[in-house]
């Protein structure tokens, strides 16, 4: 079997050259002084066909999780900073944090980067179908790629929209005067927390134009299979990561 | 040249280890030559220093400065972390290759980025930063502050910015070829034990150097952007008022130390592997409870993210917080505890060969526990408010982490010195090496013990101050310098066997140490592995050693 | 129940019998003069003790191991080796209780009423110290106005009324046997105020005021050092406690009173 579906993980359990076709038993698992320790006996790592997908999507997921602490250490700044102050002559405590009326284009930008993020799903998904990935694999053709494409061009069109609209936003801020470097620490951090999680997005968008090239040029189905789905796990915790950066920085200031 | 071309920018996983091993010795030497020009300048205030002059206050913490952030990051997490792991961790695991070779060896040459830049520091106008390692703000935030404390910080938080995305890159990687590379068979509870450090020193960096990483950035906004997240109200440097907003420093503490605690753990855990691998295979014994042993490993990791507080008993933390992280750190002695436990309980049997990793292995254990054993002491808020930055924690991390980190990486050189040149170290030179290093470095960090408990604070650059000036410390700052000297000396031996024994050594047979783990074979790996990593207990009469690539049933 | 009870009560006393005729200091440290100093060197005693023995044992074991040639038969015992670890955590238990009981005494709870007041500002590289005067309040503060060549290191407001008795100087002299709350403040970067003597650390942070506050017993003078790095001064940046006895406080404070007096009537006279 050859090319990667996600319904039926194709693992058959290799015939074992064992005595008897008996499966083989651990008869010296390690450590422990023998007292039976058997932790998991199952095969592990297979070189099967999803081994390169599996690879890659560990990837993602661990360079996300690294990130995702980025964000928490921002999102715990924030708070930690919103809280802090000094006292002042007559002893009272001063707070120099003022609440930021977040640009209303934000909500409109979260509904896009939200489409943007249904439309790369829906790229994904076309990818994965049974038939057309059997026909690809076969050579009859791209169906798969076909059906993909116009969905990864939207992802990447509404991608560029929410861009544009968080570069509005910022115009409006200066406008108001607030700028990163007005001593004001709420905007430090809106414009912190937007700029690194757009600067995350410009980074999404190169890959989604390199996934899109992948798309047509890649010789191998599965490495097409991998290119968007890297792509689109990366985008998908992007915009999560968003909705929570909004709410905190709309519900929380 | 593109041969050339190809064969430095390698993406082969074993290259790379041994070109993180070259960079580990450089960092190495620089940090052990900055730190014997502090110790001489200690003893000797006035001393002119060839090549460096008479040494001022700003030049002595600068030293410190580097001397903290080479060893710390350039040395111990990436010699034992990255050089080890990428040297034999596929071989290990059964696998013919890492997840992602490119984003290995990008991570490889953005960590030489960072080391660049932070050398550079040293070599600028003003000099490099003078705020020690932990870059505490407003210090480090003003550049108004001190001399090195303009262009060497940005430098610094340059440099150390790079290291967070090079250690994130490596971290992927390696966590990736963990799980997803193992060949079928190879089960969590058949991997080699320095695989599991090498995994929970993988989870640890990814989680910590991303939270470093934020912090950099914010205090470079602060020195560069005009805001305030580390610099409060009312704040004066020089008499100008600068502080204008409502910053906070602790901020900054709380953010360092939650990467800086677990770093710790980063430096020693792949050591603590290495040492239960060897100790495995010199006493031809296998590991003696290994679940609980691993299982230790992930404890002391994951209770390791929770206890970055007792680096701030007396910060201006609130005392309530001080307890719950005290007791936290207490929790992490006992992890420890059952590891060096269950080491001991290995060695009890005897009967082992003392090759030199052996040695250094040993080493090492002796290290974990005299320097280990000061841990609860100063996990104490009460106690640790007198040791608190006073030479006595300086005696502590030197020993637990620099010495017994340093140790297992000289024992994995001695150790892997086949895999990466087909011959033997010298023994001779080897034990040389090993008894003058472990005499000299006890010389160096015991008797700090004692200036700490007489309140010798750190970053002193002389004892003679307006107050005090530690008559009776004197004769030990003496010996410590002597002491440290030839600790330095001893690593000329170090060098001379590598260099001796990588042309002329004795060549080495396919698997000198008779081990049982997968890097020694040679030959066709089996499709599926079927042993543990430490079947030792066999003498060759009861059918020789059950090597880990062999399959199970034809031994029987 | 009441057997093992009494049996506990027993074992205490004893103890307690045994650490009070045992409680020697610890010969490396500086002789102790603050009140709660005497149950940190207990502990700081014991602990040493404990450890230092636990790491000869350790080593000892490490020594028998390698030079035991002959390889033993068998693996060491499981219930031993659980056995180890668990007198361990009985030990780090007892570590963690003690020190938590003193911790608590000292920084849990404020100094009492009565209790004098002093602050401490940490300035590269200096320490100054502040007392509140008759008025028993210590006066505004503003950096804005820090001039140290003018005589006003700490920036007092002199519109303000109670800054006026503020007295100001850069050697800590406090009563012995009297409870003191020292408040901290920094003007610039982070310090570590350091008395070893009291067995005293605090860190003094910028835009924080932190409090400690301990009793000083016994007539001497003592180091007062910075152990936070703080730039090139780090090293230098000392001062010193004396403790006398309060007649001696009274006469030290009059005489600074009548000093600065002197230094005001002599500059309106100009």
């Amino acid at each position: 079997m050859p090319a990667t579906f996600t319904r039926h993980p194709t693992e058959i359990e290799r015939k074992d050259p064992g005595i008897g076709g008996k499966p083989p038993v651990d008869r010296r698992p390690t450590g422990g002084g023998g007292d039976g320790e058997n932790w998991d006996n199952q095969p592990h790592g297979r070189n099967g066909p999803r081994e390169l997908l599996i690879r890659y999507r560990l990837g993602v997921m661990f360079a996300l999780a690294g990130d995702l602490m980025f964000f928490v250490a921002l999102v715990s700044a924030f708070f930690v900073r919103q809280t802090t102050g000094h006292f002042d002559v007559h002893d009272n405590f001063i707070n120099d944090w003022r609440p930021l009326a977040v640009p209303p284009i934000l909500w409109l930008n979260t509904a896009v980067l939200l489409l943007s993020s249904a439309a790369m799903e829906m790229a994904r998904r076309q990818l994965f179908h049974e038939i057309d990935v059997m026909e690809e694999w076969l050579g009859l053709g791209r169906p798969a790629v076909k059906r993909a494409a116009p969905w990864l061009v939207a992802a990447l069109v509404l991608g560029v929209m929410f861009l544009a609209g968080q570069w509005i936003a910022w115009e409006q801020l200066v406008r108001e005067g607030f700028r990163f470097t007005s001593p004001d620490p709420s905007s430090h951090f809106f414009y912190l927390i937007t700029g690194i999680h757009g600067l995350h997005l410009v980074m999404g968008i190169f890959a989604l134009v390199a996934a899109l090239v992948g798309l047509f040029t890649l010789k191998k189905i599965e490495l097409r299979q991998i290119a968007v789905d890297s792509v689109a796990w990366y985008w998908h915790t992007m915009g999560l990561f968003w909705v929570f950066l909004f709410v905190l920085l709309v519900f929380f200031q | 040249m593109s041969r050339i071309f190809s064969r430095i920018f390698t993406t082969d996983h074993r290259r790379l280890g041994i070109l993180y091993l070259y960079l580990a010795l450089a960092a190495v030497v620089v940090g052990t030559v900055l730190s014997l020009l502090m110790r001489i300048h200690r003893v000797w205030p006035d001393a002119v220093i060839p090549f460096f002059g008479v040494m001022k206050p700003e030049d002595y913490l600068a030293l410190v400065t580097m001397h903290g952030t080479l060893m710390v990051f350039f040395v111990l997490t990436t010699a034992p972390q990255s050089g080890f792991a990428n040297l034999v961790l596929p071989a290990q695991i059964g696998a013919q290759r890492m997840a992602f070779p490119h984003i290995n060896a990008a991570g490889f040459w953005l960590t030489v980025v960072a080391f660049l830049v932070l050398i550079s520091g040293g070599h600028i106008h003003g000099g490099a930063a003078i705020s020690g390692w932990s870059m505490y703000p407003p210090l480090s935030a003003l550049s108004a502050s001190g001399p090195g404390q303009g262009l060497g910080v940005d430098l610094w938080l340059i440099s150390i910015g790079i290291f967070c995305i090079a250690a994130w890159l490596s971290a992927v990687n390696m966590l990736a070829t963990i799980l997803a590379e193992r060949r079928a068979g190879m089960t969590w509870s058949r991997l080699p034990m320095t695989v599991w450090g090498w995994m929970v020193a993988s989870i640890l960096t990814l989680l910590v150097f991303a939270v470093l990483l934020a912090a950099v950035i914010l205090l470079f906004s602060d020195r560069h952007f005009g805001s305030s997240f580390f610099i409060p109200m009312g704040d004066m440097i020089n008499g100008r008022v600068v502080g204008h907003g409502d910053g906070s420093p602790l901020l900054w503490l709380h953010l360092f130390w939650f990467f800086g605690h677990p770093e710790v753990y980063i430096a020693v855990l792949p050591g603590m592997g290495l040492a239960t691998s060897l100790f495995a295979n010199f006493c031809r014994r296998r590991v003696i409870g290994y679940r609980t042993l691993a299982g230790g490993l992930v404890a002391i990791g994951l209770l390791g993210l929770a206890v970055w507080g007792h680096h701030m008993f007396v910060s201006g933390m609130n005392p309530y917080a001080g307890t719950a992280f005290a007791m936290v750190t207490m929790a992490i002695a006992v992890p420890s505890t059952i590891e060096v436990i269950g080491w001991l309980a290995m060695l009890w049997g005897g009967g082992m060969q003392l090759r030199t990793p052996m040695l250094f292995a040993l080493g090492f254990l002796s290290f974990f526990i005299a320097g280990g054993l000061t841990g609860p002491l100063l996990a104490q808020p009460a106690l640790d408010a007198y040791l608190h930055n006073t030479f006595f924690v300086v005696a502590h991390f030197h020993l637990v982490m620099g010495m017994a980190g340093v140790f297992s990486v000289f024992a994995g050189i001695y150790y892997w010195f086949p895999l990466m040149t087909g011959r033997l170290m010298n023994e001779t030179l080897g034990k040389l090496h090993f008894w003058i290093s472990l005499i000299a470095a006890y010389g160096t960090f015991f008797p700090m013990h004692f200036a700490g408990l007489a309140g010798e604070p750190r970053h002193y650059d002389r004892l003679a101050g307006p107050a005090i000036s530690f008559p009776s410390l004197i004769p030990v700052e003496r010996g410590i310098t002597f002491s440290a000297l030839l600790l330095g000396a001893a690593q000329l031996i170090f060098l001379w066997n590598v260099y001796i024994s990588a042309r002329r050594g004795k060549p080495a047979e396919a698997n000198p140490w008779r081990a049982t783990t997968l890097e020694w074979n040679d030959g066709a790996l089996p499709n599926r592995i079927e042993r543990g990593p430490y079947e030792y207990e066999f003498p060759p009469d009861e059918g020789g050693l059950h090597l880990q690539w062999e399959s199970a049933a034809k031994q029987e | 129940m009441l057997a093992a009870s009494s049996l506990l009560e027993i074992a205490r006393v004893a103890g307690t019998n045994i650490a009070a005729k045992v409680s020697p200091n610890v010969k490396w440290m500086p002789a102790d003069g603050a009140l709660h100093g005497q149950i940190v060197d207990r502990l700081m005693f014991w602990n040493l003790a404990a450890l230092c023995a636990i790491a000869l044992v350790g080593h000892l074991w490490l020594v028998f191991a390698v030079l035991r040639r002959r390889k033993a038969s068998g693996n060491f015992p499981t219930a031993v080796r659980w056995g180890l670890i668990a007198a361990f955590c009985a030990m780090y238990a007892w570590m963690a209780l003690t020190a938590q009981r003193q911790w608590a005494a000292n920084r849990y709870t404020g100094p009492s009423l009565t209790a004098m007041h002093v602050e401490v500002v940490g300035e590269q590289f200096q320490w100054y110290f502040r007392y509140p005067g008759a008025d028993a309040t210590f006066g505004v503060t503003r950096s804005q106005l820090v001039d140290a060549a003018a005589g006003n290191p700490l920036g007092l407001d002199p519109r303000d009324p109670h800054s006026a008795d503020d007295v100001v100087t850069s050697v800590l002299v406090l009563p012995a046997g009297q409870e003191v709350d020292l408040q901290l403040r920094s003007l610039d970067v982070i310090h570590g105020f350091f008395i070893p003597g009291m067995r005293l650390k605090q860190n003094t942070v910028p835009g924080q005021v932190l409090h400690i506050h301990f009793t000083p017993a016994v007539a001497g003078t003592y180091p007062i050092l910075c152990s936070q790095v703080c730039g090139m001064g780090h090293a230098r940046m000392q001062a010193r406690l004396e403790v006398v006895s309060p007649a001696d406080f009274a006469a030290w404070m009059e005489a600074r009173v009548n000093q600065r007096e002197r230094a005001r009537t002599g500059e309106t006279a100009k």
